[in-house]
């Protein structure tokens, strides 16, 4: 079991171009197909996935195998994720500082890069929108995007902060509720 | 001891990196770029795009590559540097992988408990700013070359958002704009 829990995730990291997201359907074609798990169980731990911190398809997959064959599942599963985009980026890492003496490497990179910046501001119209922002709420990303951007605070304070903050907003408004 | 600070720095980046890859950007940036010098501003830029055409997720993109550079800039051989992206890969799922491990036994009660969803709360509010942060930091005269570039931006921006072109149709087509202009 073990080692097709390898397999199955080598084959579902293989086929994740773009973004962790993009291995909720492939997950969910193969181990729900194969009867691992069940379409609510496989949700379950979607959702469990999205309150854990680190990298969401090496998550999904340690949930899944731990579900399906215990620890012995989850780091074959976790270890099959990461497998094979682990070697295409050496082989690039290996070959890219000498692929850019060439000139036109160099020059479709110039083209390149503004668009990566889109395809960032894409996901975080996204993250706008699912939040549901409003002219309120949107003041504390507000807030902490101008401390990172304009006066340096680490990205690790904001989370902690953001922890913080959403715990005593809880406890203040449930004290509200109660008067 | 390079070991050691790399794993370290990426069991931190894995045990903060909450709401996805795009907002793992900032801190990856923080350690790896501004910190510790494993990669210049113009190579995570690049990578980010590598990772865009590649399988996997950014994280582990992120993690092989700086872990690999690192080594290599600091005069270890090719095959150090491969075992150096070793160390920053696993580092990276460390902290997640003994999460899960130490509480899927009682996961379920841990997510039901309010104080852990008021926290969740406020940190998918946060990871707007933080994928916000990534975005802006690469609005610099590093990326944004000339007015073509901002063509390049506004073009791919409207596929992405409007049209949900894919994002490797979308590099491949920004590369060919590239080759065809510089």
């Amino acid at each position: 079991m073990p080692l097709r829990l390898f397999l199955t995730f080598t084959r579902i990291g293989l086929f994740t171009i773009g973004g962790g997201y993009a291995v909720i359907p492939l997950i969910e074609r193969d181990i729900v197909a194969r009867e691992w798990l069940t379409k609510d169980e496989f949700f379950e731990l979607i959702a469990i996935c999205e309150s854990l911190p680190g990298v969401f398809a090496t998550n999904i997959a340690t949930l899944v195998g731990y579900k399906v064959s215990g620890l012995k599942g989850s780091l074959s599963a976790a270890l099959g994720t990461i497998i094979a985009p682990f070697f295409i980026i050496i082989l690039i890492a290996a070959f890219f500082q000498k692929a850019q003496e060439h000139s036109w490497v160099t020059s479709a990179f110039k083209g390149i890069r503004p668009a990566v910046a889109a395809l960032i501001v894409s996901p975080c119209i996204s993250a706008i929108r699912l939040n549901r922002l409003t002219y309120k709420s949107g003041i504390f990303p507000a807030t902490a995007l101008v401390l990172m951007w304009q006066f340096n605070v680490s990205p690790f304070l904001i989370i902690i902060f953001g922890c913080l903050g959403g715990v005593v907003y809880n406890i203040v408004t449930a004290q509200k509720r109660a008067e | 001891m390079l070991f050691f600070r790399l794993s370290w720095v990426f069991i931190k980046i894995g045990a903060f990196g909450f709401g996805g890859g795009y907002a793992m950007l900032p801190l990856i940036q923080e350690e790896v770029v501004e910190k510790n010098h494993w990669m210049s501003k113009e190579q995570f830029v690049d990578l980010i795009a590598i990772s865009q055409m590649t399988p996997g997720p950014i994280g582990i993109n992120t993690a092989t590559y700086a872990g690999y550079n690192a080594m290599l800039n600091a005069g270890y051989s090719p095959f150090m540097s491969i075992a150096g992206s070793v160390v920053a890969t696993v580092s990276l799922c460390i902290p997640s992988f003994l999460l899960i491990t130490l509480i899927s036994l009682f996961i379920a009660k841990v997510r039901q408990n309010k104080h852990f969803s008021a926290a969740m709360t406020g940190i998918r509010l946060l990871s707007v700013a933080l994928i916000a942060l990534a975005a802006l930091s690469l609005m610099n005269s590093d990326n944004f070359i000339d007015y073509i570039s901002i063509i390049i931006f506004a073009g791919a921006l409207l596929l992405s958002v409007k049209y949900k072109t894919h994002p490797i149709i979308i590099v491949f087509l920004a590369a060919i704009i590239g080759l065809l202009i510089y």
